[in-house]
């Protein structure tokens, strides 16, 4: 590209951390922007519209529980997804990697009979093995045979929402509940406590949170995150470094994915209270993970934020569907904005775009 | 050659072709006048046929559908007329390099080339495939076409070229008919006969042998043999320059004696211990450095700060960290230390890489690798790209270890730098090892004969 | 159900609803042999299921639907073109951005449409003389469209252009190694585009034909996840359009079995399939000769910036 004579572009070596603040939320705002055009279309004050979704998602305790029940899975899997993606892994997965977590978790809450808290206990252990061992499969194929990371992870993802469906509706159907799609509820054991009358269940929050700092920690402070780093920003450095990429890259993705697996246990011990339709389950999850890891920089402890963002725009959603009689895919024509503006201003933080005096 | 190309613009200067002045602006414009390329490394995509590439990017006049079997045909024509024979509808990955070759040259043929440029045209083939390539260019050349065969293997030049021009530091030193010269007066223009200015060096004192390489072998990134049953030492205390012309093998001995690369043959020993074939993270650990060529992309980790990449291979080991954590203040004292004892000039050390000039970049990697105090260092290129002032330091530094009794080698293009820092001097070409001689007193004649491909007896 | 009547039936519905799956396949096929990984493909198709239907409903012109709907997918991938090769930004992101943008603007556009009947859909023929052939007939002559048949045609003309033509080999050439084709005067970035704008024009004919022809209407997520087939496809096709063709029939016939054979099989199981052979598809190509013979293109997704050799 060609600049005109009046524009100066120059590679700009390194990011502040202020410039890349700055122009993330430049990147929220200007879809904020575009989607106002949208409620302007409807007839709706976008302002109002905005409004109204902070105080849905923020202003009534109910709607603050819902906020925070969105960002139990958004938290633990993106904290997952910046592991992963610091090392240049690419895992679209994580809304399999959670199916698994959850079919594990149902599974041994149906089936093992195992007395009060020990049951709660082994289904977070199964839920995370289960999303890890999902997500060490396209690791190892992509270590060991330079397989796609990005194709492997998606279409796990739909092998598993159908592993999902063929067992609510085939092996473990609910005999209490006929004719539906849903396993029989859980024992009392299995189900996770809530904060009040909220669906806030706690248990899977405090394991976000510790994720978070575990993962910050383990990037930044460990001989483990070091390599990752390594690997992540150059892998020809890495080997003459003597790092093994193999071990690197399955390390990752059994974070990644069993920290995905915990937000499935999450769903359906904390909310369900069984295994039913993968979507209500998943719910897109896995794919808005994405842009809140990306959104957090690949910085884990950045995710509490941007997960809280986004279980606000989440909740908000409901907020528009049921105050404002607009549809709620709206939400994800704002996350497919967001994810655009976020990209095209890697651009503006790649170069430094200045109007050159003369 | 990639001006006359297109592919680079000239700054001053004029091309005239046939008495004209011409602007080559790309390889298209190139191509208009029928000037074609065979590069070292194939243009060809290898998933295409033959033929496939042969019309890639041609504007033939016929539209958009291609005519196979009119092709095939006019392909087999040049191909026949000029004894180049090769399945059109080969699949290009499916042949030889020789082959290959082949196809480049039928492919600025196709394209009515009066003069074709040949870069490096033999670094790739087997003896036998450089005879049937010869031919070929004879051929070529009772047919009219002009040749420019770049190369700096003097056999080659004698038997094969009409004129020669020699060509150093990209100025043209002279032009003269083959016949009127020899191999020992092109080696001398090649590399110059000015006085070398001899660095203040203390006189070698030698001790004990540190690493032995003995009948190495290895492959390089095409699977062809880079080195050939290479053998030599190096001692505490001495500097062992690895002269030649790049891409004879450098870069790969390199690589395998840090452990980055797979020997198929021979012995290395370090310290009187095998080291053959271990791996990058147990010959450092044996106390070897490597100053490799490439700083930004694998030297240094350019992202990260100065602080991480100076730890980049000691990260493992006590004091950078305790348990499976790193010790962020021991990196820090480390880190400020090394900056002062290398003059490292930045704004602190938590300063991306990245961001340094050439000169500090190899600062941190000197810092890093010589920190362990190693016995065997290995600098590839060290100063390469770097200004005068760190020019200087880099080399004090080696000379600085050197005393200090480790055993250092040298591998450069510069072959001013060679002779000044060496002890002694190894000339590489093709891969074997052309002589071992003595840096006091060597003749800079004699050198460039080895470095063009005259075997030398070992002293 | 008689056996014969009963393969005839699942044949014929296969072909109905393979289609849509092989237009969007052919699409990406050419985006990903240029180089460019399109994960939008869902997002285009229920955009151009959309608008399809709107067009087709308010003009009484099902074609025009279509190729609105065509056209709608073009300027989407417009957008992944832009981002993709001129940015040079990440095509996952800009992929699955596009796909979420499309799901989220159809479904906020599409409220309000929902359940109304097409009069005007595509109409579904019956060839006069082939139908009476025994087998073959009802299968493939009775009750599709012309859609289904134009498809079809599609199938070796695009072999054609992708294996025969200059065109094609400058395509391969750019997907496979963009520097060699770039020193040789071919506009990377303009074949590039071409292809991508072409994969979307596809993806979005591919949306219209469900909501034009298959089944004449207008539903939140009609395209109930095809998109993401289409990219299994693609692999399973070894970027082929003649393997597409068997591909998309095969992966059709396996959905429309997993509902006849529910008694016998489960139904997931035939589901999934698809995306289980596109993995094995691809671990298969991945040793060593099979994958220059067959395997993807070497350059995709990955970037070009001249002069980074």
């Amino acid at each position: 590209m060609t600049a005109p004579n009046w524009l100066k572009i120059e590679r700009r070596p390194v990011a502040s951390g202020r410039t890349v603040f700055i122009v993330s939320v430049s990147a929220i705002l200007a879809a904020l922007l575009v989607a106002a055009i949208f409620f302007a279309a409807y007839g709706v004050s976008p302002i109002y519209a905005y409004y109204l979704i902070l105080r849905g998602a923020l202003g009534s305790s109910h709607g603050f529980s819902e906020t925070i029940r969105r960002m139990i899975p958004l938290l633990l899997c993106g904290v997952g997804l910046t592991v992963a993606f610091r090392a240049l892994f690419w895992n679209i997965g994580a809304e399999g990697q959670i199916l698994m977590g959850a079919i594990a978790a149902s599974g041994v809450a149906l089936f093992a009979g195992l007395p009060g808290p020990l049951l709660l206990i082994a289904m977070f252990i199964a839920g995370f093995l289960a999303g890890a061992s999902w997500g060490l499969i396209p690791a190892a194929l992509k270590a060991k045979l330079g397989l796609n990371d990005v194709i492997t992870t998606l279409m796990l993802n739909y092998v598993a929402m159908y592993l999902v469906l063929w067992l609510v509706h085939g092996p473990w159907k609910g005999a209490s509940m006929r004719g539906y799609a849903y396993t029989d509820m859980f024992p009392n054991a299995a189900q996770l406590p809530t904060i009040g009358s909220t669906s806030i269940h706690w248990p899977t929050l405090m394991l976000g949170f510790i994720a978070a700092v575990v993962m910050y920690i383990l990037v930044n402070r460990t001989r483990s995150g070091f390599e990752i780093r390594v690997v992540g920003e150059n892998p020809e450095a890495s080997r003459f470094a003597g790092i093994s990429q193999f071990k690197t890259t399955m390390l990752v993705m059994f974070i990644s994915g069993g920290l995905a697996g915990f937000a499935g246990v999450g769903e359906v011990a904390g909310i369900y209270h069984r295994l039913l339709d993968p979507s209500q389950i998943s719910m897109g999850y896995g794919f808005t993970a994405i842009i809140v890891a990306w959104l957090a920089r690949k910085n884990p402890l950045a995710v509490i934020v941007t997960s809280f963002f986004f279980g606000i725009l989440m909740a908000g959603g409901d907020v528009i569907k049921i105050q404002l009689r607009l549809p709620f895919q709206l939400i994800n024509v704002f996350n497919g904005l967001i994810m655009f503006f976020l990209i095209g201003s890697e651009l503006l933080m790649r170069y430094k775009i200045s109007i050159r005096r003369r | 050659m990639r001006i006359l190309y297109g592919l680079y613009q000239p700054d001053e200067g004029e091309i005239l072709l046939n008495g004209k002045r011409v602007h080559i602006s790309s390889p298209r414009a190139a191509l208009t006048y029928h000037i074609g390329m065979v590069h070292q490394h194939f243009r060809l995509v290898p998933t295409l046929s033959v033929a496939e590439n042969m019309v890639l990017g041609l504007d033939e006049g016929t539209g958009p559908f291609l005519n196979y079997r009119q092709t095939y045909k006019k392909i087999s024509q040049i191909a026949e007329r000029y004894g180049l024979v090769v399945d059109p509808q080969a699949k290009v990955w499916q042949l030889t390099v020789g082959q290959q070759q082949r196809v480049e040259i039928l492919k600025a043929l196709y394209r009515q080339a009066d003069i074709l440029i040949m870069d490096e045209p033999t670094s790739v083939l087997t003896p036998q495939e450089v005879d049937q390539l010869f031919s070929t260019l004879r051929t070529l050349v009772d047919d009219g076409l002009t040749i420019i065969f770049i190369t700096h293997k003097l056999d080659e030049v004698m038997e094969i070229s009409d004129r020669v021009t020699v060509l150093r530091k990209g100025k043209a030193i002279a032009t003269v008919n083959t016949a009127d010269t020899n191999k020992a007066e092109l080696a001398k223009l090649m590399v110059g006969r000015e006085v070398v200015f001899r660095l203040e060096k203390s006189p070698v004192k030698r001790g004990e042998k540190i690493l032995a390489v003995d009948d190495l072998q290895a492959l390089n990134d095409r699977g062809l043999p880079a080195l050939r049953g290479v053998s030599f030492k190096v001692y505490e205390g001495e500097i062992l320059g690895v002269a030649g012309v790049s891409g004879n093998g450098q870069r790969e001995l390199a690589e395998v004696l840090t452990g980055l690369r797979h020997a198929t043959g021979g012995h290395v020993t370090l310290e009187g211990k095998d080291v053959t074939n271990r791996s990058a993270r147990e010959i450092t650990d044996a106390g070897v450095a490597h100053v490799p060529t490439e700083r930004k992309t694998m030297g240094t980790v350019p992202s990260m700060t100065i602080r991480e990449n100076l730890i980049l291979k000691s990260y493992r080991q006590p004091p950078f960290s305790r348990g499976m954590f790193l010790d962020n203040q021991a990196a820090e004292e480390n880190a400020r230390a090394a900056m002062k004892e290398y003059d490292i000039l930045a704004p602190n050390i938590d300063t991306a890489v990245k961001v340094l000039s050439g000169g500090n970049i190899q600062r941190v990697v000197l810092a890093r690798e010589l920190s362990g105090d190693p016995r065997l260092i290995i600098a590839a290129h060290p100063t390469y790209g770097l200004d005068v002032g760190a020019t200087e330091q880099v080399r004090q530094i080696l000379l600085a270890q050197r005393d200090r009794g480790a055993g250092i080698l040298l591998i450069s293009e510069d072959l001013e730098e060679i002779m000044t820092m060496s002890d002694r001097i190894l000339v590489l070409f093709q891969g074997q090892v052309m002589g071992i001689i003595d840096a006091d007193g060597a003749q800079i004649g004699k050198i460039g004969l080895m470095m063009a491909g005259t075997k030398e007896e070992e002293k | 159900m008689g056996w014969e009547t009963w393969i005839i039936a699942t044949l014929s519905r296969t072909l109905a609803y393979g289609t849509p799956l092989l237009i969007a396949t052919l699409g990406e096929i050419f985006a990903e042999r240029a180089g460019v990984l399109n994960l939008g493909v869902e997002g285009m198709m229920i955009m151009g299921a959309y608008s399809g239907f709107v067009i087709a409903y308010t003009t009484g012109h099902p074609w025009l639907g279509l190729l609105v709907a065509g056209v709608v997918g073009a300027v989407f991938s417009i957008i992944h073109a832009f981002v993709s090769v001129t940015l040079k930004a990440n095509q996952v992101v800009s992929g699955l951005a596009l796909t979420m943008l499309g799901l989220g603007l159809a479904g906020v556009l599409g409220r309000g449409w929902e359940g109304l009947p097409l009069f005007t859909p595509i109409r579904k023929i019956t060839v006069p003389v082939l139908s009476n052939i025994p087998v073959l007939g009802p299968i493939l002559f009775k009750g599709q469209n012309l859609v289904v048949y134009l498809t079809m045609l599609l199938v070796p003309v695009l072999w054609y252009v992708l294996f025969r033509t200059r065109v094609g080999i400058s395509i391969r050439a750019v997907g496979e190694s963009p520097a060699t084709a770039d020193s040789l005067g071919i506009n990377v970035t303009r074949v590039r585009y071409l292809c991508v704008i072409f994969g979307g024009f596809l993806a979005g004919a591919a949306g219209g034909y469900l909501s034009v022809a298959y089944r004449p209407s207008w539903t939140q997520g009609m395209t109930g996840g095809m998109g993401w087939i289409v990219i299994a496809l693609t692999i399973f096709a070894f970027w082929n359009p003649i393997y597409g063709l068997l591909g998309s029939y095969l992966f059709a016939a396996l959905y429309h079995l997993s509902f006849r054979l529910q008694a016998w099989v489960s139904p997931e199981l035939l589901k999934a399939m698809p995306y289980l052979f596109a993995i094995l598809v691809l671990i298969f190509v991945a040793q060593g000769t099979l994958k220059k013979k067959m395997g993807a293109p070497a350059a995709l997704s990955v970037p070009y910036t001249r002069g980074e050799e």
